[in-house]
C-alpha cells in the first residue's frame, strides 16, 4: 500500500461566523488520484486552498509528510495548483509561463523545508537552474501535455483546452509531490472535458504523483479517481473507491448526489430481508437491529419491468422520456414516484409490475438526510436543473466567490 | 509581515496626502485673514469674500466659465454620443484612423492645441474679412470686415477638446452592450432611429452621463486652451486668476479657492453617498436573493 | 448599417478643428511673415536650445519623481478595503478639480522668502532657504499638480490584476518580493506608461507653473511659445516651429517608450 502524504487533522474553518469546514479528518496517499466531490459551497475548494497554503484553518493541523505545515506560506510548499480559471500570466508566453517556477531560486533553509526536501527524495534543490536545464524541462513538459511547438504563442491566443494544458504543465514542471486541481475542466465544453479527463488520468499515471481534484461533477469524479471523497456542508459524507461510493452509499445524500436513486423508507425485518411498501423483499444487507427503520436505495437501472400479475409491486406510468439508449419512465407506486430506466416502451398511463433482484437493494442507516432525497414527484423540475449547463456554470461561480 | 507592510503603507499614504492637502489647507485658512498678508495671521474676517463678490471682473468671468462649460459640455455630449455610435458601426481601418484623429487633442499638449486653434481662427477671420470686404466693395453692403476672438471661438475650442472625452467614455459602454439588442429592436418593428433612441441610448446612458460630467469639469478646469482662444475681451475664471496672480497678490484668490474647494467637496460627498447607498441597496437585494 | 452616418458631423468637425489647425501650424512653421517658404524658424531655434534642454530636463525629473512617489501610493491604495479605496481615490482627485493655477498659487505662499516654510524653519533657528524662483520650485509645482495623473492609471491597472495570478505565482514558489517583480510590476507596466505620458506631456509644455514658481529665471518651452503668440516678442511663425518641434520630440519619445514597454494595446485613462 502506498504511504500517507498529507493529513488534515480536526481541521475547521469558519468565515464571518459561518462554518465552512467542520472538524475534518482526512488523509491523502502518495501517488493516488483523489477527488473531492460535492455541491457548490460544500467546502471542497476551501479544503484545497488549505492544502495549497492560501488559507489557514481556524483550528486543526495540516500535516505534510509528518510535519505540521499550517504556517508555511504557499511559496514554500511542495504542492502546486491548477487554478479554476487557469490564472496564466498574460504578460508571458507559453514557454515563460511554464518556466516561471523553475526560474525562481529556492533556498529551502527553514525547518519545514528539511522535511519538504526530504519528501522530494532526499535531493536538495539547486539554488538556481541554468537556462539550458530549464529549456529541456519545459520542452519535455510541453511534450507531455501535447503542446509542442506552442512555446512562443501568447497565452491569450490559446483555446480553453490549450490554456488548461499550459496551466497543468506550469504546475507539473516543478515536480511537486502533489498537484491540486480546482475544477480544472469547469470552463471547457462537454467534448473537450471528456478528452481532458483521459489526458489528466494519463498524466497522473505517467508522473506518478498525487492528484487532488475538486469537482462538482459526479461522473467526472467516478471515471477518473482512485478515491472519491463526497462532501456536503463542510463535512465528509463518505470516502471510498468510485465503486463503493456508487454501490454502497452511506446515506441518502451520497446516494442522491452520485447517480440517480430512488430512496424509500423501509424496515429491516431480519438479516437479508427488507420491507418496503408493506412487502418483504430479499436483499444482501445484514447487520441491522431487528425491525430497524432504514433508507432503501434502488437504482433506476436495477428495476425490471414485468407484467402486472408477475410484479412484486404494481404502479402507473406517469411520464416517459426517450433517452436514446433507453427510456426514463416515472412510475407512481401508491403516491411515491420512482424513476426507472428501461429499454421496453411503456405508454403513459399504463399499469406495470416490477421485480427487483436481491442485489438491487441497498440498505442504509437513517441519517440527517433521510426523507430529503430520492423522490421523483417533481421529476421534470429536478431533471431540468441537472441537465442545465448554465446552472452548473453559475454554481461554479458561487463557489469561486465563496472564499 | 503583511501587517508591517501595511503599516508602512499607511504612513506613506498619509505623508503623500499631507503633501497634497497642506497647501490647500493654508490657502483656505488665509482666505479668512483680516489683513492682506498670505503668511501672517492677523485675525478672522470675511472681508475678502465680500471683496470677491463685489469684483465685477471676477463675477463676470465666473459667469463666462459656467456658460461656456455648460454649453460646450451639452454640445460635446450630443456630438460625441452620435460620433461614438457612428464609429462603433464602422469597421476596420476607417474606425481605427478616425479614433486616432479623435485622440489627438487628448494626447497633444494643451498649449499646442491652444495656439493651433488660435492660428486657425485668426487665419479664418482674415480670409472671411477679405471675402466680406470684396463683397462690400462689389455690392455696397456693410458686412463686417474684421473679427475678434471671443466667446464664439472659446466655445468652439472647448467643444473640440471635450468631444474626445465623451467618445472615450461612451465607447466602452457600446462595446459592453449586446450587439443583438439593436437587431432585436429592429426585428420587433423599430426603425433604426427609434431603435437607437429606445434601446441603444438607455443601454449606454451611464457612459453618456459620465462623459458629460468629465466634459463639464474639463471645461471648468481648462486654462491654457482658453487663454489662447478667448481673445482679449472674454475672460474665464482661470484666466482671471492668472492675471491676478501675475499682478498684486490679494487674498481674494484664497477666497475663490475656498469656495471652489468646498463646492467640489460637497458635490463629491453627495455623489459618493448616493453611490454608497445604491451599492448597499444592491448588496441587501443580493443577500435577500441568495437567502430567498 | 446606416448608423455610421451619425459620425459624419463630428468627422467634419475634426477635419476643421483638429486636423486643419495642425496643418496650419506646420504651414506657419515653414513660412516667413510674408508667406514665403523658409527654414529660418528652425535654424533660429538654436538660440533657445537651453530652453529646450531645461524644459525636457525638468519635465523628466518631475516625471520620475511622480513615478517614484506615485507607484507606492497606487500600490498601497489598491490594497485597501473597497470602502477606504473609494474615499482615498476621491481625496486624490479632489485637488484636481481645483484649478491648477490655484494649486500652484498655494505653493507661492509656502515657498516665499518670508513664506510659511521658512518661518517654520526659523523657529528652529534655520536661516531662510531660497526656494521660490528656482528650478526646484518649478519641479515641485509640476509634481504637486501632476501626481494624480501618475497615481490613477497605475492604480486602475493594479486593482484589476486577477488575485489568482498572485496566488499562482506564490504557488510556483515566488516569495512576496518575487511576486511583485515578476508579476505585479510587469502587469502594471501599461498603467506606468500612460502615467508617464500623462505627466510628461503637460510638464514639458507648461507655462504658468514656471511663471508663478520659477520667476523669470527659469523660462520653459511653454513660456517661449506663449511669448511668440501673446507676449512681447510676437512671432507666430517661430512659435509654431517651436511647438511643432516640441510635439514631434514628445511623440518620438512616447513611441520609443511604448515600443520598449509592452505591446499592450490600450492606453489607460481613469
Amino acid at each position: 500500500m502506498s504511504k500517507e502524504l498529507i493529513r488534515l487533522k480536526d481541521v475547521s474553518m469558519t468565515f464571518d461566523g459561518e462554518t465552512i469546514l467542520d472538524n475534518m479528518n482526512i488523509y491523502f496517499n502518495d501517488k493516488e488520484f483523489l477527488t473531492l466531490l460535492g455541491p457548490s459551497g460544500c467546502g471542497k475548494t476551501t479544503t484545497l486552498r488549505i492544502i495549497g497554503g492560501f488559507l489557514t484553518p481556524t483550528s486543526g493541523d495540516v500535516i505534510f509528510d509528518g510535519v505540521r505545515i499550517n504556517d508555511i506560506p504557499p511559496h514554500k510548499r511542495q504542492v502546486n495548483t491548477v487554478f479554476q480559471r487557469y490564472a496564466l500570466f498574460p504578460h508571458l508566453n507559453v514557454y515563460d509561463n511554464v518556466a516561471f517556477g523553475l526560474r525562481i531560486p529556492k533556498p529551502y533553509e527553514d525547518v519545514s523545508s528539511v522535511a519538504l526536501s526530504e519528501a522530494s527524495g532526499g535531493k536538495k534543490r539547486k539554488k538556481k537552474l541554468s537556462e539550458t536545464e530549464i529549456k529541456s524541462r519545459v520542452t519535455e513538459m510541453l511534450e507531455i501535455v501535447s503542446l509542442k511547438g506552442f512555446e512562443h504563442r501568447s497565452v491569450s491566443s490559446l483555446s480553453g483546452g490549450q490554456q488548461q494544458r499550459v496551466a497543468i504543465a506550469r504546475a507539473l514542471v516543478n515536480q511537486p509531490k502533489v498537484l491540486l486541481l480546482d475544477e480544472p475542466l469547469g470552463a471547457l465544453d462537454m467534448r473537450l472535458r471528456k478528452d481532458m479527463q483521459q489526458e489528466l488520468k494519463r498524466i497522473q499515471k505517467q508522473m506518478g504523483i498525487t492528484f487532488i481534484y475538486v469537482t462538482h461533477d459526479q461522473e467526472e469524479a467516478l471515471s477518473m479517481s482512485d478515491t472519491v471523497v463526497v462532501m456536503n456542508a463542510g463535512k465528509i459524507q463518505q470516502i471510498g473507491t468510485p465503486e463503493d461510493i456508487y454501490n454502497e452509499p452511506k446515506n441518502a445524500f451520497v446516494a442522491d448526489f452520485i447517480g440517480e436513486s430512488n430512496i424509500v423508507d423501509g424496515i429491516m425485518r431480519e438479516d437479508n430481508v427488507v420491507e418496503i411498501f408493506g412487502r418483504k423483499f430479499r436483499c444482501l444487507d445484514k447487520g441491522f437491529a431487528p425491525d430497524e427503520p432504514v433508507d432503501v436505495v434502488i437504482r433506476p437501472e436495477d428495476v425490471d419491468i414485468v407484467d402486472v400479475k408477475d410484479g412484486a409491486l404494481t404502479g402507473t406510468v406517469t411520464s416517459v422520456t426517450f433517452k436514446g439508449m433507453h427510456y426514463d419512465i416515472i412510475v407512481d407506486f401508491k403516491g411515491f414516484k420512482w424513476l426507472i430506466e428501461t429499454t421496453d416502451f411503456c405508454p403513459e398511463g399504463s399499469r406495470i409490475g416490477i421485480k427487483i433482484d436481491p442485489d438491487g437493494f441497498h440498505v442504509m442507516k437513517k441519517s440527517e438526510y433521510s426523507g430529503m432525497f430520492g423522490d421523483y414527484s417533481s421529476y421534470s423540475a429536478e431533471y431540468d436543473e441537472i441537465g442545465d449547463v448554465e446552472y452548473e456554470e453559475s454554481s461554479l461561480e458561487d463557489e469561486a466567490d465563496e472564499v | 509581515m503583511k501587517t508591517k507592510l501595511s503599516v508602512l503603507g499607511r504612513v506613506y499614504t498619509f505623508l503623500i496626502y499631507f503633501f497634497l492637502y497642506l497647501p490647500i489647507f493654508v490657502l483656505i485658512v488665509f482666505s479668512f485673514n483680516s489683513s492682506n498678508s498670505r503668511t501672517i495671521w492677523s485675525g478672522f474676517s470675511l472681508e475678502w469674500y465680500g471683496e470677491l463678490f463685489r469684483d465685477s471682473v471676477i463675477m463676470s468671468s465666473v459667469y463666462t466659465t459656467l456658460l461656456v462649460s455648460f454649453i460646450s459640455a451639452l454640445i460635446a455630449t450630443v456630438f460625441g454620443t452620435a460620433a461614438a455610435i457612428g464609429f462603433f458601426n464602422m469597421r476596420g481601418k476607417m474606425r481605427t484612423h478616425l479614433l486616432n484623429v479623435n485622440n489627438i487633442p487628448l494626447m497633444n499638449a494643451d498649449i499646442v492645441t491652444g495656439v493651433s486653434l488660435r492660428l486657425l481662427f485668426v487665419a479664418a477671420f482674415f480670409a472671411l474679412g477679405r471675402a466680406f470686404g470684396a463683397i462690400n466693395g462689389f455690392l455696397g453692403t456693410h458686412l463686417p470686415v474684421s473679427f475678434d476672438l471671443g466667446f464664439g471661438t472659446l466655445l468652439i475650442a472647448h467643444i473640440t477638446f471635450n468631444v474626445p472625452y465623451v467618445i472615450l467614455s461612451v465607447m466602452p459602454k457600446l462595446h459592453q452592450s449586446d450587439r443583438n439588442l439593436m437587431d432585436a429592436a429592429l426585428d420587433l418593428g423599430c426603425t433604426p432611429i427609434s431603435a437607437i433612441w429606445k434601446v441603444v441610448l438607455p443601454e449606454i446612458m451611464p457612459g453618456i452621463v459620465n462623459g458629460a460630467l468629465i466634459a463639464f469639469t474639463m471645461s471648468i478646469d481648462d486654462f491654457v486652451i482658453s487663454y489662447f482662444t478667448a481673445g482679449s475681451k472674454t475672460q474665464t475664471l482661470a484666466m482671471a486668476i492668472y492675471s491676478m496672480t501675475k499682478k498684486r497678490v490679494t487674498p481674494k484668490i484664497n477666497a475663490i479657492s475656498t469656495i471652489l474647494f468646498t463646492t467640489v467637496l460637497v458635490l463629491l460627498i453627495i455623489v459618493n453617498i448616493r453611490s454608497l447607498r445604491q451599492s448597499k441597496n444592491n448588496d441587501a437585494k443580493q443577500k435577500k436573493g441568495i437567502l430567498k | 448599417m446606416k448608423s455610421r452616418a451619425f459620425a459624419y458631423p463630428y468627422v467634419l468637425w475634426m477635419a476643421l478643428f483638429v486636423v486643419a489647425p495642425i496643418i496650419i501650424i506646420v504651414v506657419y512653421a515653414f513660412s516667413a511673415s510674408d508667406g514665403s517658404f523658409t527654414l529660418d524658424n528652425f535654424s533660429n531655434m538654436e538660440l533657445y536650445l537651453s530652453v529646450f534642454g531645461r524644459s525636457f530636463g525638468l519635465a523628466l525629473i518631475a516625471t520620475i519623481t511622480c513615478l517614484l512617489l506615485g507607484y507606492p501610493l497606487a500600490y498601497a491604495l489598491a490594497h485597501e478595503g473597497p470602502r477606504a479605496q473609494g474615499i482615498m481615490l476621491m481625496l486624490i482627485m479632489l485637488p484636481m478639480w481645483m484649478n491648477f493655477l490655484l494649486r500652484t498659487y498655494a505653493w507661492m505662499s509656502l515657498l516665499e522668502k518670508t513664506g510659511l516654510i521658512n518661518r517654520f524653519l526659523g523657529l528652529f533657528g534655520i536661516a531662510p532657504l531660497n526656494m521660490i524662483n528656482t528650478p526646484f520650485a518649478v519641479v515641485l509645482g509640476m509634481v504637486y499638480n501632476y501626481l494624480p495623473f501618475m497615481v490613477l492609471p497605475i492604480y486602475s491597472v493594479i486593482v484589476k490584476i486577477d488575485k489568482s495570478l498572485l496566488e499562482a505565482a506564490q504557488d510556483l514558489g515566488a516569495k512576496p518580493s518575487t511576486v511583485f517583480t515578476r508579476v505585479i510590476f510587469p502587469l502594471s507596466l501599461s498603467g506606468v506608461l500612460s502615467g508617464i505620458t500623462m505627466v510628461f506631456v503637460p510638464a514639458v509644455s507648461t507655462f504658468a507653473i514656471s511663471k508663478l514658481l520659477g520667476g523669470n529665471k527659469t523660462m520653459l518651452l511653454g513660456d517661449l511659445i506663449e511669448m511668440q503668440f501673446l507676449g512681447g516678442s510676437y512671432n507666430p511663425h517661430l512659435g509654431s516651429a517651436i511647438a511643432l518641434v516640441m510635439m514631434v520630440v514628445v511623440m518620438v519619445c512616447m513611441f520609443v517608450m511604448n515600443r520598449f514597454g509592452s505591446d499592450d494595446e490600450q492606453v489607460v485613462m481613469f
